[in-house]
């Protein structure tokens, strides 16, 4: 745990009297101080790259009266910086006036542990396996031409002190580890990715079995988009893989159930709310609260405890995921959804781990029912436009399915759908719910935080796929 | 205030010292300070202020061929020291690399030209939330527009680039930026777009009128969208997604990329790779550009390069490490282009409009679908179709592909350029692409 006061001329004391004397006729408000290191570790084209460490401290001040948010952050922990802090949110809310609401609630649950991954393994022990990941790779087919591989650490510590001097604290460890290949044949080029990770220490990466895993998966993807044909164009059948492809549902569906974009009406959902917005069978939650996932969280960065939240429940919209602002402006309460990149940024209502439940159907069953269509294993990103509903991912792993049967795989291709009816189309769900490896992070107004998607294999009933065969 | 010149060299020669002492053969430093104040609207009141200050210091240490890097926003000497420490410690255990090295001293800035990149008029919060005013009652005014948001932000930075070799160089620069995002509705759908501005100085930036009219407009001109079918089709980019097509390209003529291997125009040098009427120009040194610079961010000096030149390709965007890898002379583009732009077409954007009888205007494309290793290019888009030159109806739900291999040469450009943003292209026609939709 970091001590903030250690090295500063601001004591716990002084830092306590700014907050409540700044908060005083706010509604809401608290000062946050945050303590990360973290380091990358890159091999690329035979030679390890870049080895780089980094450190960051800092305070993010925010004050809040009715519907108006003021913030100021520095890199400078001390007295003189604080109130200068102070001051300029004292300026913006100056004519208005609130009433603190000291009530957050607390719980004793953690889902990770209080360790630096960064200093529990030694530079060269991370060095080794990046070497051994590249000869393998480069060892076990001609066509290899080129790798990347990557391990990153990172251990933040947080400490929310709100007025009154209620003091909340959390340390989160978070790794990740990549492979990156490249194969060429026949002077065509393919790129394989796979990654790993989550809120825990990087001894189960650095096992022989574990990152072998890793890239023997990333050589398939390369090698199978080593055969790939164009990939159609035009409305049809979509079967998804289980685990990873439910960033669609993070994206068609997750961003619209945000509370700032359903208080604001900006959201495609907003007055949806106890309404059938999906087919029977479908449930999705967001769950911050499972052990070392990459997007759980012991607390939120307003200190609220995470939970697992009920969004769409056989079909019918349940919830709303909040922060403390847009639930106090929508008459509801926090869901432990309030999270920032860093203390140099405001909070906002974000996703953690989303996850649609099993049903009860095989994998098998939806490809046979499939005509011509196709089946997506894999993706890279995706975005949505919150307001019109429509979203794209882009595949990275795909087959044609023709009479019931996969074929041969297709090229890269973009998927585009309306958020608000893709759920309605969905016919089957399987019953193989996968968590994703741990490598996802959301990007939301300029702010990126790591979180968590899981899916069973389902079957969409129509949408247009964007290749460039008619 | 943004700290000055002074304070940034004394930390950065600190660095220098003290990696010195320890041993390190080489180091460079970078020190750098910023403040942004950001006022935001939604409704016609205000919703958020936010004021940041943030030095930032980034340190590479050197033991012959080897190198790390540390980096940190804590600039107490005590913390330094740790750092710096720690970071030489990792460069003795970090394998060596033929490439590394500091830049060659015959290539860095020497002088220091005015660009006019620093405006030090402050404009308050007050003025700002009387601009962010006007230009909501502008945006909000039609019926149909039921959500307003807007922003303004200035900021100020300075900072310090200090090398082992003596280089030791810096400049403070401005940026004054608005943006407005609003949301139409009705009967049938629900549309977002926006407008914004960006400029080194005050005085050059847009109207709030101007910004709110505009943003306002284009949202109510996407309602009521429809899908339609697929087909191979001439798609016209609006200039705000035709820059787009340039950010592309720059990635692919990285040195990185190039020197991995990992791009399609890899060894296409001197090859014809865009139709023969396009040129493309990175320009550093554009009086109060906003992608100017007068060094990259090793401290070479960067000059204009002619990128492509009647679509041959001349120039790759050369550092240190990679130019060393291919056995090319850093030029400058270490973090990339500077301000970089295709130049003009030559036909008028009307007569681009008629050039066929119908075409897919796209306003904007979400995704992130370009695969810079293989050129396939595939993304969902939004816009307008178009019948012999006049607008007809907005279309979404579409996705629009193909190869930039392909598509390079099949551009054309009208004659309408502007330098708005760091990166400039006029209206942009490609043909042969496929749509899909229904």
């Amino acid at each position: 745990m970091s001590n903030f006061f250690d090295k500063s001329d601001l004591t716990k004391k002084d830092a306590d009297a700014i907050v409540s004397d700044t908060l005083q006729n706010c509604d809401d408000g608290e000062l946050y101080l945050e303590d990360t290191k973290s380091e990358s570790i890159l091999l690329d084209d035979n030679k390890i790259k870049s080895s780089s460490y980094s450190s960051d401290l800092g305070f993010g001040f925010r004050a809040i009266t009715g519907e108006v948010v003021a913030y100021s952050h520095s890199n400078e922990i001390s007295k003189d910086s604080l109130k200068k802090s102070s001051e300029n949110l004292k300026s913006t809310l100056k004519s208005m006036k609130g009433t603190y609401n000291k009530d957050i609630s607390r719980s004793n649950r953690k889902f990770y542990q209080d360790i630096n991954p960064i200093e529990q393994k030694t530079l060269n022990s991370k060095l080794e396996v990046l070497n051994k990941v590249n000869e393998y790779l480069r060892k076990k087919d001609q066509s290899v031409k080129q790798v990347t591989t990557s391990f990153a650490g990172e251990q933040k510590s947080i400490e929310i002190i709100r007025s009154g001097g209620e003091v909340l604290t959390d340390v989160r460890p978070l790794i990740r580890f990549n492979v990156s290949v490249m194969l060429e044949k026949n002077g065509r080029k393919e790129t394989g990715v796979y990654g790993i990770g989550g809120r825990q220490s990087y001894d189960e990466y650095l096992k022989d079995d574990n990152w072998k895993t890793v890239c023997e998966e990333a050589f398939r993807i390369a090698s199978v988009n080593l055969e790939s044909k164009p990939a159609p164009a035009g409305e049809m059948k979509v079967v998804l893989g289980p685990g990873w492809p439910a960033i669609l549902i993070h994206e068609a569906i997750g961003h619209g159930l945000e509370g700032d974009f359903n208080r604001k009406k900006t959201s495609a959902f907003h007055d949806l709310m106890g309404q059938k917005v999906a087919s029977d069978g479908v449930t999705i939650v967001d769950d911050g609260t499972i052990d070392n996932r990459r997007g759980s969280l012991t607390i939120d960065d307003e200190g609220t405890p995470t939970e697992k939240t009920v969004l769409i429940e056989n079909g019918i919209l349940k919830n709303f995921m909040q922060d403390r602002l847009n639930a106090r402006l929508m008459n509801t309460k926090s869901t432990g959804s309030g999270r920032r990149e860093n203390y140099r940024h405001v909070v906002l209502p974000r996703m953690r781990n989303t996850m649609m439940l099993s049903g009860n159907q095989t994998q098998e069953e939806m490809i046979k029912s499939v005509g011509k269509g196709i089946f997506a294993v894999s993706f890279g990103g995706g975005q949505v436009d919150i307001t019109s509903g429509k979203f794209v991912f882009n595949c990275t792993e795909a087959y044609e399915i023709n009479n019931g049967k996969i074929g041969s795989p297709i090229k890269g291709a973009t998927l585009i759908g309306d958020g608000p009816s893709i759920l309605k189309e969905v016919s089957m769900v399987g019953n193989d719910m996968m968590l994703d490896p741990g490598i996802g992070t959301c990007g939301k107004a300029g702010q990126g935080v790591p979180v968590g998607v899981a899916q069973p294999s389902i079957l969409i009933d129509k949408m247009t796929v964007g290749g460039t065969k008619l | 205030m943004v700290k000055d010149q002074e304070y940034l060299r004394s930390k950065a020669s600190y660095c220098l010292d003290l990696a010195k002492k320890l041993g390190a053969t080489g180091s460079s430093v970078t020190v750098g300070h910023s403040i942004s104040e950001t006022v935001n609207f939604r409704n016609n009141t205000l919703d958020e202020s936010n004021r940041s200050d943030g030095l930032a210091i980034s340190i590479e240490t050197y033991l012959g061929k080897k190198r790390s890097s540390i980096s940190s926003s804590n600039l107490l000497e005590d913390n330094i020291k740790t750092l710096i420490e720690k970071c030489f410690e990792t460069t003795k255990n970090t394998p060596e690399d033929e490439f590394n090295s500091l830049p060659d001293k015959d290539l860095l800035a020497k002088e220091i030209k005015n660009l006019n990149l620093y405006d030090e008029t402050h404009f308050d919060n007050e003025k700002k939330i009387e601009y962010l005013k006007e230009l909501e009652s502008v945006a909000s005014s039609e019926e149909k527009i039921i959500n307003t948001e807007s922003s303004f932000t200035e900021n100020k930075s300075n900072f310090i680039l200090a090398n082992s070799d003596g280089f030791c160089e810096g400049y403070k620069s401005s940026s004054f930026s608005a943006s407005c995002v609003t949301v139409a509705k009705d009967e049938n759908s629900m549309e977002r777009d926006y407008e914004f501005t960006s400029k080194r100085h005050l005085s050059d930036i847009k109207g709030a009128k101007e910004l709110g009219q505009k943003a306002s407009e284009q949202t109510i001109k996407k309602l009521s969208p429809n899908k339609i079918g697929s087909e191979k089709i001439s798609i016209i980019f609006d200039k705000r997604i035709a820059k787009g097509m340039l950010g592309a390209f720059a990635g692919a003529i990285s040195s990185s990329a190039i020197s991995r291997g990992t791009s399609f125009l890899k060894d296409k040098i001197n090859e014809q790779i865009f139709t023969e009427t396009i040129n493309v120009i990175d320009k550093p040194d554009v009086n109060k550009g906003v992608g100017s610079q007068i060094f990259d961010s090793e401290g070479v000096k960067s000059d204009t390069l002619n990128l492509v030149q009647n679509g041959i390709l001349k120039n790759y965007l050369v550092d240190t490490y990679n130019g060393k890898k291919l056995n090319l002379k850093s030029n400058g583009r270490s973090g990339g282009t500077t301000n970089l732009y295709f130049d003009n077409g030559k036909i008028s954007f009307e007569d681009l409009l008629k050039s066929n009888t119908k075409h897919i205007y796209v306003t904007e494309t979400i995704g992130h679908g370009s695969n810079l290793v293989t050129g396939d290019y595939s993304v969902g888009a939004t816009g307008f179709l178009i019948e012999n030159g006049e607008f007809k109806f907005p279309v979404n739900e579409i996705t629009i592909a193909g190869n930039f291999k392909d598509m390079f040469k099949n551009i054309t450009l009208a004659s309408d350029l502007d330098f708005e943003y760091s990166i400039n292209s006029p209206t942009m026609m490609i043909e042969g692409m496929t749509v899909a939709g229904k």
